[in-house]
C-alpha cells in the first residue's frame, strides 16, 4: 500500500539534549500504528517533529513524496497532517464552535466547513450539545473530543494523536479509542501515540516501540503484544 | 457655593465623556497588542502621534481642494490612520518580532525595545517635519462646522448626566469594593455575579439619591450644549467600539487573533502562521491609534513630535484600569479616566482652597494608575482577549 508519511533517521535536539537518535518509520495509507513506549522515551517529540513544531537537526520527513522537514507547523498542516497535541490544547477561551471553526481555518469554503462540522457533532453528539460553550468548561473527555473534532476540521490526510487517552476515565476511553476506530473506518491513517500500550496495540494495525530515542522494535499490532520484551515493559507482564 | 460645583458638573461630566471617548481609542491599541503579545507596546503613542501629525498634514494640503469639511476630515482620518497603521506594522516588524524569533524570554527586553522606538518616532518625525516644513509644530486648521455648538435636548442631556453619573459612581464604589477585598486579604479572585449586582444597585441608588437631591441644580434651562468637532469624537470612537467588537468576535480573523492570543503555537497547528496575525494586531490597532490622533488633532489644534507622551500613558492608564487585554474595558476606563480628571481639573482648586490648581489634574490619572497595579492589577473588568492558561 502507498506510503502516506516516512521518517528517515530524524534526530531532534532540545538544546543540548538529544531527544530523537535517528528514528525511522512509515505509515501507509488507511493504517492505524501506533507509537509506544515509556515517558521520555521521544513519543511527544516524534508528533512534534513530524508536525513542524520542533525542527529536525538531521533526516528526512516525507510526506506523501515530499519532503517536509524544514517547513513551518502552518505550512505542514497544509500538506494534509493533522496533529491532536499533547493535553489536547484546546483554546478555553473559544467557544466549541469556535474552536472547530479554528480548525478548519485554511479552508474557505463555507459549505465544506458547515458540512464537516455535521460530520463531527455527528461522531460527537455531546459537542453539539455544548456548542455554545467555552473550550475551558468542558470535561476532559469532553475537551479530548473537541481536539480530536478540530483537528479533522481540516480532512486530514493523516491524523497524529497524542495520548487521547490521558487522564481520561476508563469508560471515556474506551469512547475515544472507538472513534478512533471509526474514524479509521471511514478512511483515515493515523498515527497514534499511546501509554497504555494494551489499548492501543488491540486498534493499531503496526506498532513501534520507542526507547530512549530510538526504535528498539517493531511489527504487526498482534506480534507486538505477543512479544516477551514488550510485554515485561510495557503490558505489566 | 456647593449649589454652584454642582451646577457645573453636567458640563464636567460631559467634556469627561469626551476626553474619555479619546482615551478610549487610543487605549484600544494598547489592549489589543497586549491581549496578543503581553507587550505594552509603549511606542503606541508615537503611533498615535504619526496619525496626529500625518491628519494634520493632510488637512493643511487639501484645505484648498476640497471644500467640504466632513469630506476632508474623512479623508485626513484615512490617511492618518493608515500612516499610523504603516508605522505600527513597521514597528513590530522591525523591533518586535527579531526580538520574538530569537526566544527572548525576558519580558524587560521588548518593553525597553519599545520605550527605544518611542523615542526614534519622536525624533524621526521631528526630523521629517524639520526638512519639510522647517518647523514641526502643526496646527489644525478649524472649521466653523465643526466649531458650532449644539444644544442637547433636554432628555439627552439628562440621560447623559445620568449615564455619566453612574459610572462614577460604579467607578468608585468598585474601586472601594476591592481595596476592602485586598485589605482584608480575602482570596476572592474576581467578583461574582452577585458581587457585580449588588454594586450596580448601590451605584443606581447613589445616582438616583444624587441626581433627586440636585435635581433644580443639574437641569438648568440652558440645557447642556456640545461642539461638532465633540460630537464627531463620540460618533467616531462609537463605530470604533462597536466595530472593533465585532471583529474580534464575529469574524473569522477575530477567532484567529483570540487563538493566537491564548495559545500562538496551538493556533500553529491550525495553520495560522502567528507573525501574520501579530502583524494584522499591530494593523488594526495602529489604524485605531491613527484615527484617535487625527479626531484628537481635530480637539485640540495643535500637535507636534512629542504630543503623543501624555494621551499615551493616560490611554495605558485607562487601559489597565478597565483591564488590559479586554476592548470594553479599555473603553469602560478610558471613559471613568476622563471624566475623574475633567472633575480633578475643575474641582480641585475648590477643594483644596486654591492650593491645587487646574494643572494637578495629570497627577489624578497616575495616582489611579498606582493605585489599580496595588489592588486590582487585572483592571474593572478582567483580561478577556488574551488570558494565557
Amino acid at each position: 500500500m502507498k506510503k502516506v508519511l516516512e521518517l528517515k533517521s530524524v534526530h531532534t535536539y532540545y538544546g543540548h539534549i538529544h531527544a530523537l537518535k535517528g528514528v525511522s518509520l512509515e505509515v501507509r495509507e488507511g493504517e492505524i500504528v501506533t507509537l509506544i513506549g515509556a515517558n521520555g522515551a521521544g513519543k511527544t517529540t516524534t508528533l512534534r517533529t513530524i508536525s513542524g513544531m520542533v525542527a529536525p537537526r538531521e533526516g528526512e520527513i516525507i510526506f506523501e513524496g515530499q519532503r517536509v522537514n524544514h517547513l513551518p507547523a502552518y505550512e505542514i498542516v497544509k500538506r494534509g497532517i493533522g496533529h491532536v497535541p499533547e493535553g489536547r490544547r484546546i483554546f478555553p477561551r473559544l467557544t466549541v464552535e469556535e474552536n472547530l471553526e479554528i480548525g478548519a481555518y485554511l479552508t474557505n469554503d463555507r459549505q465544506a466547513v458547515a458540512e464537516r462540522k455535521a460530520e463531527v457533532f455527528d461522531l460527537f453528539p455531546r459537542l453539539a450539545e455544548r456548542r455554545r460553550q467555552l473550550g475551558g468548561t468542558l470535561s476532559g473527555g469532553e475537551q479530548q473530543m473537541l481536539a480530536i473534532g478540530r483537528a479533522l476540521m481540516q480532512d486530514p490526510r493523516i491524523l497524529l494523536l497524542d495520548e487521547p487517552s490521558m487522564g481520561l476515565a476508563p469508560v471515556l476511553v474506551d469512547a475515544i479509542f472507538e472513534i478512533i476506530v471509526e474514524l479509521n473506518k471511514r478512511g483515515k491513517t493515523i498515527l497514534l501515540v499511546e501509554q497504555n500500550a494494551l489499548l492501543a496495540l488491540k486498534v493499531a494495525h503496526r506498532g513501534y516501540v520507542l526507547q530512549t530515542g530510538e526504535i528498539t522494535l517493531e511489527g504487526p499490532a498482534e506480534e507486538l503484544a505477543r512479544n516477551e520484551e514488550v510485554k515485561k515493559a510495557y503490558l505489566g507482564g | 457655593m456647593f449649589e454652584v460645583l454642582i451646577s457645573l458638573l453636567p458640563s464636567v461630566l460631559l467634556e469627561g465623556l469626551i476626553l474619555g471617548f479619546v482615551y478610549a481609542m487610543i487605549a484600544l491599541g494598547y489592549t489589543m497588542v497586549y491581549g496578543v503579545l503581553e507587550l505594552i507596546n509603549f511606542a503606541h503613542s508615537e503611533i498615535f502621534m504619526s496619525g496626529a501629525v500625518a491628519g494634520a498634514e493632510t488637512f493643511i494640503l487639501l484645505k484648498g481642494t476640497i471644500a467640504n469639511p466632513y469630506l476632508l476630515l474623512l479623508v485626513a482620518i484615512i490617511i492618518g490612520g493608515a500612516v499610523a497603521a504603516f508605522v505600527s506594522v513597521s514597528v513590530e516588524r522591525l523591533a518586535y518580532r527579531p526580538l520574538r524569533k530569537r526566544g527572548t524570554t525576558n519580558r524587560l527586553v521588548p518593553l525597553i525595545t519599545a520605550i527605544g522606538a518611542s523615542f526614534f518616532l519622536q525624533d524621526l518625525v521631528r526630523l521629517i517635519e524639520g526638512l519639510w516644513n522647517n518647523a514641526f509644530y502643526r496646527r489644525y486648521p478649524t472649521f466653523d462646522a465643526f466649531e458650532r455648538t449644539y444644544n442637547l435636548p433636554v432628555w439627552l442631556g439628562d440621560i447623559v448626566i445620568i449615564l455619566s453619573l453612574f459610572t462614577f459612581f460604579f467607578a468608585i464604589v468598585y474601586l472601594i469594593y476591592w481595596v476592602g477585598v485586598r485589605l482584608a486579604r480575602a482570596k476572592q479572585k474576581r467578583p461574582t455575579r452577585n458581587t457585580l449586582y449588588a454594586l450596580s444597585g448601590l451605584s443606581i441608588l447613589f445616582t438616583v439619591l444624587f441626581s433627586l437631591k440636585y435635581r433644580e441644580v443639574l437641569t438648568t434651562d440652558m440645557g447642556l450644549s456640545i461642539q461638532m468637532k465633540s460630537l464627531l469624537v463620540i460618533v467616531v470612537s462609537l463605530a470604533m467600539l462597536f466595530g472593533l467588537n465585532w471583529l474580534v468576535n464575529k469574524t473569522k480573523l477575530g477567532v484567529a487573533i483570540r487563538a493566537v492570543a491564548q495559545d500562538a503555537q496551538t493556533a500553529s497547528l491550525m495553520g495560522i502562521n502567528p507573525d501574520v496575525i501579530i502583524s494584522r494586531t499591530f494593523l488594526i490597532g495602529g489604524f485605531l491609534g491613527g484615527v484617535a490622533g487625527v479626531l484628537f488633532g481635530l480637539l485640540y489644534t495643535l500637535v507636534h513630535p512629542y504630543v503623543g507622551f501624555i494621551p499615551g500613558i493616560k490611554a495605558f492608564t485607562a487601559a489597565v484600569l478597565g483591564g488590559i487585554g479586554n476592548i470594553t474595558g479599555a473603553a469602560v476606563g478610558g471613559l471613568v479616566l476622563g471624566m475623574l480628571e475633567m472633575l480633578g481639573g475643575t474641582y480641585l482648586t475648590f477643594l483644596t482652597n486654591g492650593a491645587m490648581g487646574t494643572e494637578y489634574k495629570d497627577i489624578l490619572a497616575f495616582v489611579i494608575l498606582i493605585l489599580i497595579l496595588l489592588f486590582r492589577p487585572q483592571g474593572i473588568l478582567g483580561q478577556q482577549v488574551g488570558e494565557k492558561v
